[in-house]
């Protein structure tokens, strides 16, 4: 790798100023990963399609390139020479920065998330306050867009969002509370090498309640069925984004998937041992075989599951009903996890569980 | 006992991984798209779609102007107008059906005396411009003629049921 740069290349770059060197290290690895991000966005559009296609007996997208694989930027390139069309009652300002404000924290959540035992942009101690904070901001860009389409349509979605994400927050917010006490360390980090030591030590064992908790609130707060009443196509049309169209809808979609992705990452990391492999500690396996080391594939092949997780749901379930949301949100997931926080509690100061040096 | 049953199920989410276990049955089934230009569904030689008005081997039009069509058409599509030709024979001077109107039935194939007015196989049709929806007598002889072979075998496979 060295010998493939030339040596006045080097030369320049140790010639750099610090700062110089860090911004552009730090630019580097967030072009990386947002590019990284949206390619996933693509693909996992066509993904669904093909998935949600099998399981109703269809073929799904198999026209642009090969098998369809091209599908993604067709449509992309459609929805970019698409018009934006901002309704004549509606507020500007706010109906134009509604997508910016879905998408920014969409992307700016993967600063913390570590990809790699050897990478994670920004190596922050509150990693996991960070998470919770972005993800709540997300619902600002429904919120907004409703608001500012003025229309009766949008509205709605809005505030169905709204409520259902506020609910939703809660429950998630005290399975990560648990997540906490098993991990120690709100570094996300931290939290993934705490779960070190194979299968056996992944929190989705001990956690398993708060794990569904998690995940199901995370389907919830991604708007996604069997949770999308805010888009609501059979009964308010798409909800919040009625009159987008272009770029901006664009923009709302894959602010969408990127939230599918990121709640799909975030689950990898707290319950499934992130970038752990699954295999290690199995000493069939040989000796230094890859299959055992601790990799960003590991992640990947763990997000890659979630995500056909959700489209599974999304293929198997019918939108619940708004009332049953918020039962579901507020009357068993809450429970739910208070009670295994205080099971987590009691098993600590028994000294049972990966939580037990909690209890000195 | 069943009130415990019920909640260790539903917390179990029993009924959710049952539903789920279809969908995911369903993923590994071979799908059942037909790929439509390039494949097509077997067609019965009695489907009912585009009309044509035939011909006699020798070149004459079948029809007779006896309105039986016009007369049982349910929506109302058919108009008729007839006047003595050329061979001082009663002959249709306007045969026009609306496409819009013509809901398929096949009552004017029936009602015909002479098998002039059929409906063939064809469904495979479309208007650009307005007006085009109206099938003038020319244009439905013009159908009758290039596609008679077809017509033709169709109402010789459906004969032994008639």
């Amino acid at each position: 790798m060295k010998a493939l740069i030339p040596q006045f290349l080097v030369d320049f770059w140790n010639g750099l100023p610090q700062a110089v060197q860090t911004v552009t290290i730090s630019t580097t690895q967030i072009l990386v990963v947002t590019v990284g991000v949206i390619l996933t966005v693509a693909f996992s559009t066509y993904f669904e399609r093909k998935v949600i296609g099998f399981m109703q007996g269809r073929i799904g997208p198999n026209r642009v390139g090969w098998r369809g694989l091209l599908q993604p930027f067709a449509d992309v390139i459609k929805l970019l020479i698409k018009e934006v069309i901002v309704p004549t009652r509606s507020n500007r300002f706010l109906f134009v920065i509604a997508p910016l404000l879905s998408i920014v924290p969409a992307l700016a959540t993967w600063a913390v998330v570590p990809l790699h035992p050897e990478f994670v942009i920004a190596d922050i101690n509150a990693g996991l306050l960070y998470v919770l904070a972005l993800t709540s901001v997300g619902v600002y860009g429904v919120i907004l867009a409703g608001w500012a389409t003025n229309s009766k349509y949008a509205f709605l979605g809005a505030m169905r969002s709204a409520a259902q994400i506020v609910a939703y927050e809660i429950a998630m917010g005290f399975a990560l509370v648990g997540v906490l006490m098993a991990g120690g360390s709100l570094n996300l980090g931290d939290i993934v090498e705490a779960q070190a030591g194979g299968v056996s030590q992944w929190f989705l064992i001990p956690l398993l309640p708060l794990f569904l908790v998690y995940w199901i609130s995370g389907v919830a707060e991604t708007n996604r069925a069997p949770f999308d009443v805010a888009e609501g196509e059979s009964e308010i049309v798409a909800g919040f984004h009625v009159e987008y169209s272009g770029v901006a809808f664009a923009v709302f979609f894959l602010a969408e998937y990127a939230n599918m992705v990121l709640i799909s990452a975030l689950t990898a990391i707290f319950f499934l041992g992130g970038w752990a492999s699954p295999f290690e500690g199995w000493s069939f396996l040989g000796e230094g075989s890859f299959l055992r080391e601790p990799h960003f594939f590991w992640l990947a092949a763990k997000i890659a599951f979630f995500m056909f997780t959700f489209f599974w749901l999304r293929a198997t379930f019918p939108r619940y009903r708004y009332d049953q949301i918020m039962r579901l949100g507020w009357k068993v997931f809450i429970p739910v996890t208070i009670i295994w926080i205080v099971v987590e509690g009691i098993m600590a100061w028994m000294q049972i569980g990966p939580w037990s040096g909690l209890a000195g | 006992m069943s009130t415990l049953k019920s909640y260790i199920k539903t917390f179990a989410l029993w009924e959710l991984w049952q539903g789920l276990s279809v969908t995911f049955r369903n993923f590994f089934r071979k799908p059942v798209t037909v790929y439509y230009p390039e494949e097509k569904t077997p067609q019965s030689h009695r489907f009912r779609g585009l009309h044509a008005l035939r011909r006699y081997p020798n070149g004459e039009e079948r029809c007779i102007a006896c309105k039986l069509c016009e007369a049982v058409c349910p929506a109302l599509a058919i108009t008729i107008e007839s006047a003595v030709g050329d061979d001082g024979t009663r002959r249709t001077t306007r045969y026009d059906i609306d496409l819009f109107k013509c809901i398929y039935c096949g009552f004017c194939e029936e009602a015909c005396p002479v098998d002039a007015i059929v409906e063939t196989r064809l469904h495979e049709y479309h208007m650009e411009k307005p007006g085009e929806n109206i099938m003038t007598k020319d244009k439905l002889l013009a159908v009758g003629d290039r596609y008679d072979a077809m017509i033709a075998a169709d109402k010789a496979a459906d004969a032994k049921y008639r």
